[in-house]
């Protein structure tokens, strides 16, 4: 189980301080699917950033199973049992997706597992096992790379920041059904940045961060009815709606 | 068989990955003199009259076939120029595996320059590998100065495979190619220097045969207060295509310098050069932390997928 509290993310920028992240709390139980959604600007991503440990809060506290891992690097985070899939991956000159399955994995995988995890993703694996993680890839290709890297290992929370962004929509079924091939394991809890209407109706529950803070958090059904008039920030012009 | 001692055998293994051994196509090169040599049917090797080295003469009927030449240097202070000549013939289809080792325990500089001449007969097929290793905790300097020149003929395939690995404390690369007819040329180079070590590249790549076409990938990474520069020039007096990429990662207070040349001597020569300095990622080392690496293992990574 996760368990955030009262998490506080005030970054200088340009001698200013800025809030970002103001006081959010909230715990994804295990096999639990938390959708986190919101206007863009609103702080998910930054959210995501701070469990992972890629920003450091100001305050507050992240605890896995009962432990602090607020002050644990990236990598201790990792072994302690997180995956992270990225917005937008980094490339890698010289290294074959291959190789990335298995650093992911922290195992040498043996090239049936690799392509089960890319066919998995939507990728013809065998086209794409010695292909260079560089230029040459398309963002929807590094994109599925990227969830196939997350899936290459067993952890007890998985965060994706926006998995869809980027995606064709044949790849984007696959990917909703890795979602919820994972979720129906019920093993490990999930964490999913979206703006997708069908992720955001597989979530056992719905975070809405806006402005940095949780504008409304429930189950998928006291959120997901009223999210488009009213939480997202959007205005509807339905009078039905109003 | 030539007795051949611990420290060489140690070098050997880092220079030749295919594993050396006295069988086949060989020589080895052992403190400026010829150890040991062997030629086969399709392979012939010879030991030049007039100066140090060999001539290599490979049939037109090989295919397929590997020729082993290291050189290790492990006596400090030797100063050895080496020159040799491969001759092979139309149709041929060969790998040559070179490279060179020093071991240099003493306070003298040890110096090797092998001057490579090859002359690549009509539709023929080279593979050309070369690494470049220095070790030894003496404080002479490991020097290697590498001449390589190319002659392809019409519709002939040139791979020049080359590697220097680490050790090596000042190296000066002289490369030139002349591209015949619907030749090709790959040229894959990768060069890692650290603490003091100077590095220089300098290519020459003319294309004068019609349809030539060359591919040259330069990948460096320049450690401490290492120097490199690269000098790659290629020149099209037909129409042809090349494409050369230099790309480094820059540490610590090292210096790269890459200067391109392209010279286009004809309205359809079509060369592009591309070159890019920079220092490792961060974002690379995030995404390698979030597979559960530590910085220093995550630069580790980088660095060897990036050098292959």
């Amino acid at each position: 189980m996760l368990e955030v509290k009262n998490l506080v993310f005030h970054p200088i920028d340009n001698g200013v301080e800025k809030s970002i992240i103001e006081d959010i709390s909230f715990t994804v139980e295990d096999g639990e699917m938390l959708v986190i959604t919101g206007p863009n600007g609103g702080g998910k991503s930054t959210m995501a950033k701070l469990l992972m440990g890629i920003e450091k809060p100001d305050g507050g506290q992240i605890l896995l199973d009962g432990e602090d891992i607020t002050k644990l690097s990236i990598a201790e985070r990792a072994n302690a049992g997180i995956g992270f899939g990225f917005q937008q991956p980094p490339r890698f000159k010289g290294m074959t997706v291959e190789r990335m399955l298995s650093l992911a994995a922290g195992e040498e995988l043996p090239d049936k597992v690799c392509c089960d995890l890319l066919s998995n993703v939507g990728l013809c694996a065998k086209e794409y096992l010695k292909r260079e993680i560089d230029n040459t890839l398309s963002g929807g290709e590094m994109k599925r790379i990227e969830i196939a890297s997350v899936l290459a290992k067993k952890h007890k929370l998985f965060i994706f920041d926006e998995p869809e962004a980027g995606i064709d929509l044949w790849s984007f079924s696959m990917l909703v059904k890795q979602f919820e091939q994972l979720h129906q394991n019920k093993k490990e809890s999930i964490i999913l940045i979206s703006h997708q209407e069908r992720i955001i109706q597989m979530a056992d529950r719905i975070m809405v961060i806006r402005d940095g803070k949780v504008a409304k958090v429930g189950t998928r059904e006291q959120v997901f009815p009223g999210l488009m008039c009213h939480e997202a920030g959007c205005r509807c012009q339905n009078p039905a709606c109003s | 068989m030539a007795e051949i001692d611990q420290v060489t055998q140690s070098i050997l293994e880092k220079i030749d990955g295919a594993g050396f051994v006295q069988e086949g196509a060989y020589n080895l090169r052992y403190n400026g003199y010829s150890l040991c040599h062997g030629s086969t049917k399709n392979v012939t090797i010879k030991r030049k009259e007039d100066k140090q080295g060999m001539d290599v003469i490979i049939s037109g009927d090989a295919k397929g076939d590997v020729v082993h030449i290291p050189v290790v240097v492990t006596t400090s202070g030797i100063n050895d120029e080496v020159y040799n000549d491969f001759y092979i013939e139309s149709g041929a289809d060969v790998t040559i595996i070179a490279g060179c080792g020093i071991h240099n325990s003493g306070c003298n500089d040890s110096r090797h320059d092998g001057i490579h001449t090859f002359h690549v007969g009509k539709g023929a097929n080279v593979r050309y590998e070369e690494k470049h290793y220095g070790q030894g905790e003496g404080t002479g300097a490991r020097i290697l100065n590498p001449v390589t020149k190319i002659i392809l003929e019409e519709a002939a395939v040139f791979t020049l495979d080359s590697v220097q690995i680490e050790g090596v404390d000042s190296t000066k690369r002289d490369t030139q190619v002349i591209m015949g007819a619907n030749s090709k040329l790959f040229v894959m180079e990768k060069l890692m220097t650290h603490d003091k070590q100077v590095a220089i590249s300098d290519m020459e790549v003319r294309m004068d045969g019609e349809g030539s076409s060359a591919q040259i990938i330069s990948r460096s990474v320049a450690k401490g207060e290492s120097v490199q520069t690269f000098h790659p020039k290629a020149i099209g007096c037909a129409p042809c295509h090349a494409h050369i990429q230099c790309d480094s990662i820059i540490m610590d207070h090292a210096q790269v310098c890459s200067i391109p040349e392209i010279d286009a001597k004809h309205i359809d020569a079509a060369i592009i050069h591309e070159a890019a300095i920079g220092r490792i990622n961060n974002e690379q080392m995030i995404k390698l932390n979030t597979f559960g690496l530590s910085d220093e293992e995550a630069e580790a990574v980088i660095i060897a997928n990036f050098l292959n």
